[in-house]
């Protein structure tokens, strides 16, 4: 397990970028099966349609499940304390996503000394999708 | 309008038994490519027992037993009406496979917006492994759209 000492984390620092692959139905129908959120408006187009989409569109798990791979592809699982999102906006077939992570605050956390990683999801147009934070040890 | 009766209901425990395989497929799902999350000797090379659950994982506990399902019945909620708002988790200790979870959640809240137009269902949600201890809390705002 890499370690990192609370020294190496700097305010203002980037976590690496997570850049992921256009969204297509198959990742869709299998997120859906590993995710146990079998909702139809994710896989069903005649279902999407009859409620009113043009097309199904993402889990919003789905996008959250990739900015957990953002943090804890930089720092161990057992670093994190707390990790909240709110979905901004439906994630459409064909999106491609970045998720990005920057720490913004020192605190101390259940006297732990950590950080707070504000985390979002975008489009390649741009377009934010899920906007969040995380709060890490660095101790 | 979901009637405001509700606050305070406790839904029945859903009970996940953490499978290696449900793990290897899950960390496939969303491209995971860390062996922690799909390769044993890794895990352990980590320091974990056996395969770690992902950050989300557990969230799929209620899904499965059918506990969400049962809970849009009960509020009268449409599904193709609802949408996810916001999720957090709060850790307090890894989960791996081979446990056996139990998540016992409360509607927390409920309040709407803009004239009804948007309704607003909290749901807060306790997971204990099987030896009765803490190891996460889920916070679900859900969003009915009318």
């Amino acid at each position: 397990m890499t370690t990192i000492t609370s020294n190496a984390v700097q305010l203002g620092q980037e976590l690496p970028a997570l850049e992921l692959p256009p969204v297509t139905r198959t990742m869709l129908a299998l997120f859906a099966g590993a995710s146990g959120d079998h909702n139809p408006i994710h896989i069903d187009v005649d279902f999407a349609r009859r409620a009113g989409m043009p097309d199904v569109f993402a889990h919003g798990m789905l996008g959250m499940a990739w900015l957990g791979r953002l943090l804890t592809g930089w720092m161990p699982q057992s670093k994190l304390r707390k990790f909240d999102v709110r979905f901004q906006g439906i994630t459409h077939l064909g999106n491609a996503i970045t998720c990005r992570g920057k720490v913004v605050e020192r605190l101390t956390h259940g006297g732990e000394d950590c950080v707070r990683v504000e985390l979002s999801t975008t489009n390649q147009f741009g377009q934010t999708k899920i906007l969040g934070d995380a709060i890490v040890a660095v101790a | 309008m979901i009637d405001k009766k509700w606050i305070g209901h406790q839904l029945p425990p859903s009970e996940l038994l953490i499978e290696r395989g449900r793990l290897q497929f899950f960390a496939r799902s969303i491209g995971e490519t860390d062996p922690i999350y799909t390769d044993l000797a890794a895990a352990r090379a980590a320091g974990y027992p056996d395969l770690p659950a992902p950050p989300t994982f557990v969230f799929a506990a209620e899904l499965e037993s059918g506990a969400v399902t049962s809970l849009l019945e009960t509020l009268e909620l449409p599904i193709q009406k609802i949408l996810h708002g916001e999720q957090g988790f709060t850790y307090l200790k890894p989960v791996c496979a081979g446990e056996r979870v139990t998540v016992r959640s409360k509607i927390a809240d409920i309040y709407d917006k803009k004239g009804g137009a948007l309704e607003f269902v909290l749901k807060s949600s306790e997971v204990r492994n099987s030896s009765g201890e803490l190891v996460a809390e889920l916070r679900s705002l859900l969003v009915c759209r009318n």
